[in-house]
């Protein structure tokens, strides 16, 4: 489900699921989301979601609603968007994918008990049967969907007290959307200086360890160094870096542990 | 014995990219060498009333028990380690709790939790688990899963019916077989490992264990093991990068040194300098 991050100067106030197709916000009470600040007007904006897409509407508000620092009317929201009313920010995340919540029901963790399970989701060992207290029981008129098999997608879901035997669950979900870009660090100072190093695992260490030592980490937001051990942070273009991890970009310098190092995407 | 000088703990517990609220549950004693991880499930709230009820209980418990019983002597009559007894009448007590619980209250009807446990005394760890949260270590340059998963899947696994590689892409993965809370008694595998100094050990629920592969989690161990926070902290990034479909909870602990129980003063000196 998308939800909305509300936070005021940096500060996370709360987080607010988008459960319901209209969401109101304003200052008066009776909106879903109150915010009592006199910039905010009484009915200020409402999110329409249908399904997975959610709809930002200005109500007319005296001193409007932004969203990414531009004034809206109509807004179609976007992941990361942020929408900002007075000196309150409302940060809406997405959903990963349309068909996640449903698939999300099928990652929740469930109990087989024995003697509960009524369809087997794969033909079972016949060792299992005796190294485990699992029975099988054949549900009537539950057979005939081979497991794995498209039909089976659309199977009804095992239903009862205790959920089990579930063949319609689908395939993993499609793997998560590697960072659009490749990026390279390259040594400009040291013993190895031009040795070049892509940036192909998802954490790749940089200095020395005991001494100073800094992680690069590939997210599918892009590259982000943080400082691990050592009593001096790493310094991105001269500044040392917050305890936060630091977003990188296109030719920044890192120095750490003595060596400096640029951080480039690959063209 | 006061182990907070001799483990290092960080844990970090989110409620994953999909999910609104979190069922996992994690505490930890430092100074009792004692970490507790339950991933708990069940409608509406239940799940987060099953692990909070298994974790409390067993925290709690145990924590009193340890003031006054060494978990490193062994029972005469029984041969077993005081830790071993423990260990199973405190999961018992969780068990009888959730399932009273469950039993009484509607809305708490069918709860029941996952749970690894995990008890250090005497350069060892007393490990329990029940369902698919697991203990992983890291030694040195190697990484491995310690205990082994109740659930379909690894029953599959050990049958021969499928391959681990094929278990990857497993439709069943959620499917356990033992769990904490479900029937009026439930057994916790329990078993004893020696501990090293060096040593990381992991517990973890299946949010994690699901979303990144053992490779890519012992990486981030190895990178980052000198951060224990931070590498907590990166662990439930990775799982929450790659989809962050279920709860996330990560529970780790490093072997400072050496924590022999002593048997006297000699070997406690001894066991001072090394």
């Amino acid at each position: 489900m998308a939800k909305l991050i509300l936070s005021m100067d940096g500060l996370v106030l709360k987080e607010i699921p988008l459960s319901k197709e209209r969401t109101t916000i304003g200052r008066k009470p009776h909106n879903d989301i109150q915010i009592d600040n006199l910039a905010v007007s009484g009915e200020h904006a409402v999110i329409v979601t249908i399904l997975a897409d959610s709809f930002l509407e200005d109500l007319g508000s005296t001193n409007g609603t932004f969203v990414n620092g531009k004034t809206v009317k109509k807004h179609f929201l976007q992941s990361n968007d942020v929408i900002e009313l007075g000196k309150y920010k409302l940060k809406y995340i997405s959903e990963a994918l349309p068909g996640a919540a449903k698939a999300a029901d099928f990652e929740k963790t469930m109990v087989l008990r024995p003697g509960a399970m009524r369809k087997p989701p794969e033909p079972q060992p016949p060792a299992a049967a005796g190294a485990a207290p699992v029975h099988v029981e054949t549900m009537p008129g539950g057979i005939g969907h081979p497991a794995g098999a498209p039909a089976a997608a659309g199977a009804p879901k095992a239903h009862g007290d205790t959920q089990v035997g579930m063949a319609a669950a689908p395939a993993a979900a499609p793997a998560p959307a590697a960072p659009v870009r490749r990026a390279m660090v390259q040594l400009l100072s040291g013993a190895n200086a031009g040795k070049e190093l892509e940036l192909t695992k998802p954490l790749t260490t940089l200095g020395k360890p005991g001494v100073q030592v800094a992680v690069i980490t590939r997210r599918p937001q892009g590259f982000f160094i943080t400082h691990v051990e050592g009593a001096n942070k790493p310094t991105v273009n001269g500044k040392p870096i917050e305890l936060q991890a630091h977003a990188l970009n296109d030719h920044d310098i890192i120095e750490l542990a003595g060596v400096k190092v640029e951080f480039f995407f690959k063209p | 014995m006061n182990l907070s000088q001799v483990l290092e703990i960080a844990s970090h517990t989110d409620p994953g990219m999909v999910r609104s609220h979190n069922e996992d549950s994690v505490a930890s004693v430092a100074e009792k060498g004692l970490v507790v991880l339950a991933d708990g499930m069940g409608g509406y709230n239940a799940g987060e009333v099953a692990s909070g009820m298994a974790t409390t209980v067993i925290t709690t418990e145990l924590r009193q028990l340890l003031e006054d019983h060494p978990p490193h002597e062994v029972d005469p009559l029984s041969g077993q380690k005081a830790a071993m007894k423990m260990l199973q009448e405190q999961v018992a007590k969780a068990n009888t709790s959730v399932y009273q619980a469950s039993q009484s209250q509607p809305q708490y009807a069918g709860m029941g939790t996952t749970l690894v446990v995990a008890l250090f005394y005497d350069n060892k760890m007393m490990v329990a688990h029940i369902g698919d949260s697991r203990l992983y270590r890291m030694r040195g340059d190697e990484f491995g899963q310690v205990t082994k998963d109740h659930s379909l899947l690894q029953e599959q696994i050990d049958a021969g019916v499928l391959t681990k590689a094929q278990a990857k892409h497993a439709s069943n993965k959620n499917l356990v077989t033992r769990a904490l809370g479900i029937d009026p008694v439930v057994e916790a595998e329990i078993h004893e490992y020696d501990t090293q100094p060096g040593d990381i050990y992991l517990l973890c629920s299946d949010g994690l264990s699901d979303m990144v592969s053992d490779e890519d989690i012992g990486m981030a161990l190895k990178a980052l093991g000198a951060n224990l926070n931070l590498a907590a902290q990166q662990l439930v990034q990775m799982a929450n990068d790659n989809g962050g479909r279920d709860n996330v909870s990560v529970i780790l602990i490093k072997i400072l040194r050496e924590y022999s129980a002593g048997h006297g003063l000699a070997s406690k000196i001894f066991g001072w300098f090394r």
